[in-house]
């Protein structure tokens, strides 16, 4: 191994596929629906007869624009729709109608927030529709079995410009790529059920004694979770520049060109791919039985106005407006619903800190052991508003907030009403405050004592005393008020 | 422009679309797809200076479906004309695994 320092370059880009979630396919109005029995979703149209006409799902193309429009890409005013031609089992016209030259989308970006705090732009360099292929099922050692459900079901490529240089960042594109289609409601972005698949390209460019040494590409096909895109980048990583060290003048781009490897998720590697000998000649040419779309600016127009505040953004004005913390704003933009119950919520009326803290709080606990958002809680904005404007006007303690929301996830209601039956409403009588705060210090002398005499331990006693008129009390003591009688009751003496 | 179809060209066309052929099919198809291209390439002497290159061959664009459900085949019609069936799917010879 040379001597000379030597500066190592990762170059990594992704297609991006993500099923979309129109109610039929591209082409023919056959459900779009995961799981059905086999070959039950299928038309003379996706399943390549001949003498068929396809149609264009206005839906899908609608949603493949507002994906380009949030991409911040450049939507042409004409595109059009090409064949590419393959021989596979699951391609039943033996072509997939695709967009060759002409994409719906091009030219974007999308500004990726990165774990440490920091956002990367990520260019994009097209996003077209086409249609996807059916299954190929191997359950039976002797044969293949093929299910045409879903096929021509409507499939957005999105290809992103090499400008990735980490694992991480591929990762982190990727779920961004998948937050963003979920809140534009273009996809359900499922991961199990197929519904995004990655294909990474990934090379090195080595630097050492003043040349530039570059690895040939490879391109990852068909990785369909998040763990699987970030393994195989990482492992491809290491495995080319333990090839390039081996060889640094044939392991070369120009010499060796581009390859297709898959991944193994059980040894977690990636394994090469025999070349498909001419994969790649797919003789695109128009097609003919599907005219153009025009694109003009009313369209565009629409779509723009279509598109809301997206995530960074409303991230921002969280920041600003609410004064919440990065994590905060972070954890309010997990999805659309989430940041719209905030602003329903505040929208009412309710103070954005208690809002905040109630989501974020025991909400959040709720959502976590329910394995879902906190948008799909099921608790309404105004269930939420109510109950913080509750809490801030001291009608309710925190203990009893949190029951609150408990009750309302499991059994709805309003918090008034739920507050009502479980008898949580604070104690607005001054004088039953005050017996409850007169038999906790009646209880407790040494406490008592050591505030009196305000001592090292002074402080940890009064709180121990303002706990002891909560359970007293059963929760009911508005804990300001219990505060002020204790420092009153407790100083002068 | 003539010689452009070579033995090769045919032989490596048939192989993308499956299709074997023997040196006398090769021969006959590299003719006349020669002919096909030399009879298209006369449309190379027309002046298109100044005109738009065309995408499509209609002018109509823009025709679209609304994305509701219409009527699908069963299980059985689908496969009514399949060479072969595994209970519902397509059966096919075995393809390496993927997808
Ligand atoms: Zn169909």
């Amino acid at each position: 191994m040379s001597e000379q320092a030597t500066e190592v370059l990762a170059i990594v880009g992704l297609e991006i596929h993500v099923e979309l979630a129109t109610e039929t396919k591209m082409f023919c109005r056959c459900r779009n629906r995961f799981g059905d029995p086999p070959n039950t979703n299928v038309c003379p149209v996706c399943i390549g007869m001949p003498g068929v006409l396809p149609v264009m799902n206005s839906k899908a193309v609608e949603y493949s624009l507002k994906v380009g429009q949030a991409l911040n890409c450049e939507l042409p005013s004409y595109s059009k729709w090409d064949r590419k031609s393959y021989y596979y089992p699951d391609l039943p016209k033996n072509y997939q109608i695709s967009q060759y030259d002409l994409p719906l989308c091009k030219d974007g970006y999308l500004d990726v927030p990165l774990p440490d705090g920091s956002s990367k732009r990520i260019r994009v360099l097209r996003a077209h529709l086409e249609e996807d292929a059916g299954k190929n099922i191997h359950d039976n050692p002797a044969h293949t079995g093929v299910d045409l459900n879903r096929a021509g079901v409507p499939l957005l490529e999105i290809v992103s410009q090499p400008d990735m240089n980490t694992p991480q960042e591929a990762l982190s594109f990727a779920r961004e790529m998948q937050r963003l289609v979920r809140w534009l409601g273009v996809s359900e972005a499922n991961m199990q059920m197929g519904h995004m698949r990655f294909e990474p390209n990934i090379n090195l460019h080595i630097t050492r004694g003043g040349t530039v040494y570059k690895t040939p590409i490879v391109e990852v096909k068909n990785l369909n979770s998040f763990k699987a895109l970030e393994g195989a980048v990482t492992h491809e990583l290491k495995r080319q520049y333990a090839q390039w060290l081996e060889d640094p003048e044939g392991f070369s781009l120009d010499r060796k060109g581009k390859q297709n490897r898959g991944w193994d998720d059980q040894r977690n590697i990636t394994v090469f791919q025999r070349e498909k000998e001419e994969a790649h000649d797919y003789r695109y040419f128009p097609e003919p039985d599907l005219p153009a779309v025009v694109v003009d600016d009313a369209w565009r127009e629409s779509i723009r106005a279509s598109i809301g505040e997206l995530p960074l953004a409303r991230r921002e004005r969280f920041i600003k407006q609410h004064q919440l913390g990065s994590k905060e704003a972070e954890a309010m933009i997990q999805d659309a619903d989430t940041g719209n119950l905030l602003d329903d919520a505040t929208a009412m009326g309710a103070p954005p800190r208690r809002v905040v803290n109630l989501m974020l709080g025991r909400m959040s606990a709720a959502a976590n052991e329910k394995g879902c958002a906190l948008g799909q809680l099921g608790v309404s904005a105004a269930q939420l508003s109510q109950l913080a404007i509750m809490l801030e006007e001291g009608k309710l303690n925190a203990t009893a907030g949190d029951k609150i929301i408990d009750h309302m996830i499991a059994n709805g209601g309003s918090p008034l009403e739920i507050a009502g039956k479980l008898n949580l409403l604070a104690e607005s009588n001054t004088a039953a405050v005050e017996q409850w705060v007169d038999q906790a210090i009646a209880a407790n002398p040494d406490p008592a004592q050591q505030v009196r005499s305000g001592d090292k331990k002074a402080k940890q006693a009064f709180g121990f005393l303002v706990g002891q008129v909560m359970r007293i009390s059963g929760g009911k003591a508005p804990p300001s008020a219990v505060k002020e009688l204790l420092e009153s009751k407790l100083s002068a003496k | 422009m003539s010689n452009k179809i070579t033995p090769e060209v045919v032989r490596h066309i048939g192989k993308l679309a499956r299709i074997e052929l023997d040196d006398q099919q090769v021969e006959m198809l590299g003719r006349q797809l020669g002919d096909i291209l030399r009879y298209v390439d006369k449309l190379q002497a027309l002046n298109t200076d100044g005109v738009a290159p065309m995408a499509h061959a209609v002018e109509i664009h823009n025709v679209l479906a609304d994305d509701a459900p219409g009527q699908s085949l069963t299980a059985d019609e689908a496969l009514a004309n399949a060479p072969a069936r595994d209970n519902d799917f397509f059966m096919v010879p075995k393809v390496l695994g993927d997808s």
